[in-house]
């Protein structure tokens, strides 16, 4: 309206960009950026964070040419089936294009936050000579890097603040990286090392804390001993998130006692992590610590059992975030339901893969406990030996502010547990009762029927991910007409095959990538998506018992094992390797 | 596809590995336990055998009852005891969905005992312990060993590959740790294909496939290059390999997958003039 238009032109730029400052979420730039030209062309001018969810849906080039000030980065690589091995290591995401072209443009590179990519020395190498002003390196279930790799970000970044590495596959080289952080450096405020699996020099760790009066946030690896991590505390009280290494002493030690009373001083911990090697006996030392925590994550301690959990557990009264394994059984739920009425998060994960100890695991029961004490609860990871839709429903019931809601049956298929029925209506009560679902999981025996309640009811939903579920076309059909969110679908082992696939092939332009794996999906109907849609790119795994030679073109019905397309706006990669077609 | 037919398959890779198992010497008890199915005979940790097994196996009557197809059997004989239902999900590739890392963290930890009681012994086992596997537990997937095997972590007790013959449509898989030379390898893949090569081989002698079979003492008829097959490997850079010409332990590093193929169809793998004399 011509009142609207002149009324915004009379703004001038610089209170638009002031504006614009106050909008963090990236969502929120994008729909900014769509109002008209000048707005398009301010926005971009102004952007310091960027988020690329698919490396491969864009290229470096356009990142420049779009967002040249921009400061920080976040890119995805591979598909998140990829953490449970369904996908090559050499598959791709590799970030090298990325620093080499930010380096050669002049980008003031401050912060890169990567997930499952490839990450090689060289890498880090130039990113570390290239940018003096880089403070932070997040790494989150990368590989391809070694401790070399780390001791050039510690020689050369002489800002650094934040080096974390979570859950990434990093060879060490027995080198002294942390040793190479030089005397100068007092920067640092969080420093996470505990997936490393090899030795640190302890002394230098020390003597870095020491000096790093900001450190807010350390986790150690393994290989730092509970009376080194008790002298480095010394050091550090002001510290918010504490992850420790091995917490093995005796408990009647001096070393022991002297840990209590450090932990005691440590007023600040609000998050703690870690006990990649515990005796439980040592756990009382960290009582002290446990009444402000908001966020615990024992899950990577295999060595406590239930009683020993709840007993720490019960001093945990204002826990907002626990991540913890199955050992702490249906009862220690219970005790967790009791005492952490602030609970929002809980992932429960398996102890013990292989079925050996039934007693261990976690059941319908202990879901059903939590639910009813911990009203807050939103976000859901469950690993149990079996589920019943009564408990579902019931859970849906108390708890309708479910964002994230992951069940997982240690048994893909097996049904409830008590009628013997597929899981669907109890599915179908989640979707129903959650308004805000963004993401969910569904396992266990499953009908079409559930994809039915997924399409009609969960508006919101994002991310969704099947496993051995469905029983027709009508399954993912019901799912891609319905979901109108819909970013990212993955589905493995399910029979959804090539009506389902090419019934409303424009939604992919709508959705990030769509990962299929050992379903009934031809190779003739992947081809045929890939003709109609340039606009995406559809790839074939071809590998391992299913591989086709090279030569021989293969047969259009011929199944295809898996499948990953996604949108992009540049086309085939050209890194893609041998076993990767792009069709 | 039917449900069922999804378990059936699930089941049908338990099933394969329990016939693989009985192929094996009972000598070493990791081989047993190394297998998913043979959890049916344990169903429980090392020594002493748990009392699990029997009990264990009827709460577990109807999963079996799904995921085999086979009435559920309580019998005594532990290599038909049905699955434990996680055994199920052992076979079954990237379930359930844990992260490489969290699986590695399981199984490297040295298994504490549960109860409340050994825990005062907890402190002084661990001054003496290196890090172990808990055997029963250690699963034969394949997963595992491609991830740990590659990522250099200290996991060696199976290798298990799959071994798939030119003309035989199903596969088979075999512990490549089971073996430490070329030589058994060969004798071991032969018994395994024997039935399957003689139906696809060259008509012979009958003399004639004695001697080459009855010399599998000193050489083995897969390696030595005077059968119709050759022994194949794809190494980890995808190409495909001779079985035989580098170390032992060379080739443990490097194998991902075997195949025998039919000397005719071999091409660009010269067949080997002699037989070797390999250190086991």
């Amino acid at each position: 309206m011509c009142l609207f238009r002149d009324m915004m032109s009379y703004f001038p730029e610089e209170v638009l960009e002031h504006v614009f400052d106050f909008l963090t979420s990236h969502r929120d730039r994008n729909a900014v950026s769509l109002v008209c030209k000048s707005w398009y062309s301010l926005e971009r001018f102004s952007r310091e964070k960027v988020f690329i969810g698919n490396c491969y849906a864009v290229n470096p080039e356009r990142l420049i040419a779009r967002f040249p000030r921009v400061r920080s980065l976040t890119l995805k690589g591979k598909p998140h089936f990829a953490d449970f091995n369904l996908v090559p290591h050499d598959w791709g995401g590799d970030v090298y294009p990325w620093i080499e072209a930010m380096t050669k443009n002049g980008i003031n590179l401050e912060e890169l936050r990567l997930k499952r990519m490839l990450v090689s020395d060289e890498s880090l190498e130039l990113l570390a000579k290239s940018f003096p002003n880089f403070k932070s390196l997040v790494l989150v279930s990368c590989e391809g890097f070694t401790t070399d790799g780390l001791a050039a970000i510690a020689s050369n970044c002489r800002f650094l603040r934040e080096l974390d590495l979570q859950e990434n596959e990093v060879d060490d080289r027995k080198g002294h990286w942390l040793s190479c952080f030089p005397d100068s450096c007092t920067s640092l405020v969080s420093l996470n090392f505990a997936c490393l699996k090899g030795e640190v020099n302890v002394a230098a760790l020390e003597r870095l804390v020491a000096r790093c009066h900001n450190l807010r946030s350390l986790r150690v690896n393994h290989a730092v001993p509970l009376e080194a991590l008790q002298k480095i505390l010394v050091k550090a009280p002001q510290i918010n998130d504490l992850g420790t290494g091995s917490f093995v002493h005796d408990p009647d030690s001096e070393t022991s006692k002297k840990m209590k009373n450090t932990l005691e001083n440590c007023k600040s911990v609000r998050s703690l992590s870690g006990f990649l090697d515990v005796n439980p006996h040592c756990l009382p030392a960290v009582y002290p610590i446990c009444t402000d925590l908001t966020s615990l994550n024992l899950s990577y301690a295999p060595g406590i059992y239930s009683n020993e959990l709840i007993k720490l557990i019960c001093h945990c009264k204002k826990l907002e975030r626990l991540w913890i394994l199955d050992t702490i059984g249906d009862k220690g739920l219970g005790a967790v339901a009791s005492t952490c009425k602030e609970l929002q998060e809980l992932r429960v994960f398996p102890s013990d893969l292989y079925g050996a100890d039934n007693a261990a695991a976690v059941t319908e029961e202990g879901l059903v406990s939590i639910s009813a004490g911990c009203p807050k609860l939103n976000s859901l990871l469950y690993f149990c030996q079996q589920m019943t839709n009564a408990a579902l429903i019931t859970v849906a019931k108390n708890c309708p502010n479910f964002i994230r809601f992951r069940l997982c049956t240690l048994n893909p298929v097996i049904p409830d547990a008590v009628t013997n029925l597929p899981l669907d209506e109890g599915f179908g009560a989640i979707v129903q009762s959650c308004k805000g679902l963004k993401r969910l999981s569904v396992s266990g025996r499953l009908t079409d029927q559930v994809f039915l309640y997924i399409g009609m009811y969960a508006e919101q939903l994002e991310m969704l991910s099947i496993a051995f579920a469905g029983d027709s076309d009508k399954g993912m059909l019901y799912v891609l007409n319905g979901c109108k969110k819909l970013k990212k679908l993955e589905i493995r082992d399910s029979p959804f095959g090539n009506a389902a696939l090419l019934s409303d092939m424009g939604k992919y332009e709508t959705m990030r990538s769509l990962w299929m794996s050992s379903c009934e999906v031809t190779y003739g109907a992947c081809k045929t998506l890939a003709e109609k849609m340039p606009t995406l790119n559809v790839e074939i795994i071809n590998e391992g018992e299913d591989q086709v030679e090279a030569s021989s073109s293969p047969d259009a019905r011929h199944r295809v094992e898996k499948m990953y397309l996604y949108r992009t706006l540049v086309g085939p990669r050209r890194d893609a390797p041998d076993f990767v077609w792009t069709l | 596809m039917s449900a069922l037919s999804r378990e059936e398959n699930a089941a049908t890779a338990a099933i394969s590995s329990s016939e693989d198992s009985s192929s094996y010497p009972d000598d070493d008890s990791e081989l047993e336990l190394g297998l998913g199915l043979s959890l049916g005979r344990g169903g429980g940790k090392p020594p002493p055998p748990p009392a699990a097994a029997g009990g264990g196996v009827g709460s577990w009557d109807q999963y079996a009852r799904i995921l085999t197809a086979k009435a559920p059997s309580s019998s005594s004989s532990s290599s038909s005891s049905p699955p434990a239902h996680s055994a199920v999900s052992s076979q079954v590739r990237g379930w359930p969905p844990i992260a490489t890392h969290r699986i590695n963290s399981l199984v490297n930890h040295t298994k504490s005992p549960i109860t409340e009681e050994s825990a005062s012994n907890v402190d002084n086992k661990r001054k003496n312990m290196t890090v172990a596997m808990d055997k029963i537990n250690y699963r034969s997937s394949y997963t595992i060993k491609n991830v740990s095997s590659e990522r250099g972590t200290t996991l060696k007790k199976s290798l298990f590959v799959k071994v798939n013959m030119d003309g035989v449509s199903i596969g088979r898989k075999i512990n490549l740790h089971a073996h430490n030379c070329y030589e058994t390898l060969g004798q071991t893949l032969d018994h395994m294909f024997t039935l399957d090569a003689s139906a696809c081989a060259t008509r012979r002698s009958n003399v004639e496939e004695q001697v080459v079979i009855g010399g599998r003492g000193r050489h083995m008829r897969l390696l030595d290059g005077s059968s119709d097959f050759v022994l194949t490997y794809e190494d980890k850079d995808g190409d495909w390999m001779l079985v035989g010409d580098v170390p032992w332990e060379m080739f443990l590093s490097s194998v991902r997958r075997l195949r025998i193929r039919r000397t005719a169809d071999a091409n660009g793998l010269a067949p080997r003039s002699r037989g070797m004399n390999r250190e086991c």
